[in-house]
């Protein structure tokens, strides 16, 4: 079994439970994917499957990813990730996954993807600092402050909390649970918000804590 | 069509009347205790509507023993039984927070008549 699939995320709506009260959802358009490559301990020293997701022209690829696309002849794709499996020799070059295939209803799932990015942000918006009153004379707003006193340490610690790009990096998200499995429409429907923007590549792995 | 929106379509009721802020309405809210369910009556004024899909919800306020009681219910919720329209308010706004203020025959609105 592959431990995961790759979708794009599409928005957020809420559903009704059976007794009635709401759940928010994120719908996610999860595959079709195509298997592309197939990683195997014996040549590679772990068992995984290299999924294709999101169609591509084929003209619009390097020639290099050309060769590699035609392994699988199902077309060029836009997404390549690799997802760990088991029992590899069930799977093909070329086969493709369905969401239903990998995902019930009810699975607790990780969800990695990219988050929105915030550019170039201070301490206050980045890590949550209180800054400085606006008023009465103050001269203090939005600075760091100190970030390391001269005869000790004499050094800024590494990792201090400082001013930088905020966002745009990859998240994952553990323990969601799987509300809905639409097979027909390749769609899958996760409890609560995840990372990134809408339309933006999403991978649903099995949890590693469930 | 998008298909955000058609999945909350798919959960969205068509029996529930239309109505307005103003308008006197009774909900019927399904109550489950334990593993039996009843029905609650909740009479008042609707005072606002949230339109938003199938997260549209409505106020109703009724004063309750001299006290004001607002309620907020799903528009498209399975725990609504039914809506009954009681009375069509002539109102002049779409929000009556303004109610809040007020008390006793102030409070009153009158129904809308039509011709």
């Amino acid at each position: 079994m592959i431990q995961g699939i790759l979708g794009k995320k599409l928005g957020m709506t809420q559903v009704f439970a059976a007794d009635g009260h709401r759940i928010a959802v994120t719908v996610v358009e999860a595959g079709p994917c195509t298997v592309l490559q197939k990683k195997t301990a014996a040549t590679d020293g772990y068992n995984a499957l290299q999924l294709g997701f999101g169609t591509k022209k084929m003209h619009r690829v390097g020639k290099p990813m050309v060769g590699h696309f035609k392994k699988a002849d199902s077309g060029a794709f836009d997404h390549l990730r690799e997802i760990k499996a088991e029992n590899i020799d069930d799977y093909n070059v070329g086969d493709e996954i369905n969401c239903a295939s990998v995902f019930a209803a009810g699975d607790v799932v990780d969800v990695t993807g990219t988050s929105k990015g915030k550019g170039f942000q201070g301490v206050i918006k980045r890590w949550g600092f209180s800054g400085g009153r606006k008023t009465h004379g103050s001269k203090f707003h939005r600075a760091p402050g100190a970030i390391g006193a001269s005869a000790w340490p004499a050094k800024v610690f590494k990792g201090k909390k400082m001013p930088g790009q905020m966002g745009n990096e990859k998240v994952t998200l553990q323990n969601l649970e799987i509300v809905e499995v639409r097979a027909g429409e390749n769609l899958i429907l996760v409890k609560g918000a995840i990372p990134g923007a809408r339309q933006g590549l999403v991978m649903i792995r099995k949890g590693v804590k469930a | 069509m998008n298909v955000v929106n058609y999945i909350g379509m798919e959960h969205m009721r068509k029996d529930i009347p239309a109505f307005k802020a103003g308008d006197t309405l009774k909900v019927h809210v399904k109550i489950t205790e334990g593993d039996k369910q009843r029905i609650q009556v909740f009479q008042g004024v609707c005072i606002k509507r949230h339109n938003d899909g199938v997260g549209s919800t409505f106020t109703v306020r009724k004063v309750s023993n001299g006290v004001g009681v607002e309620r907020i219910f799903p528009l498209h919720a399975p725990t609504i039984d039914k809506v009954e329209l009681l009375m069509v308010g002539r109102v002049r706004r779409a929000k009556l927070y303004y109610l809040r203020k007020l008390q006793g025959k102030a409070a009153r609105i009158r129904e809308k008549r039509t011709y």
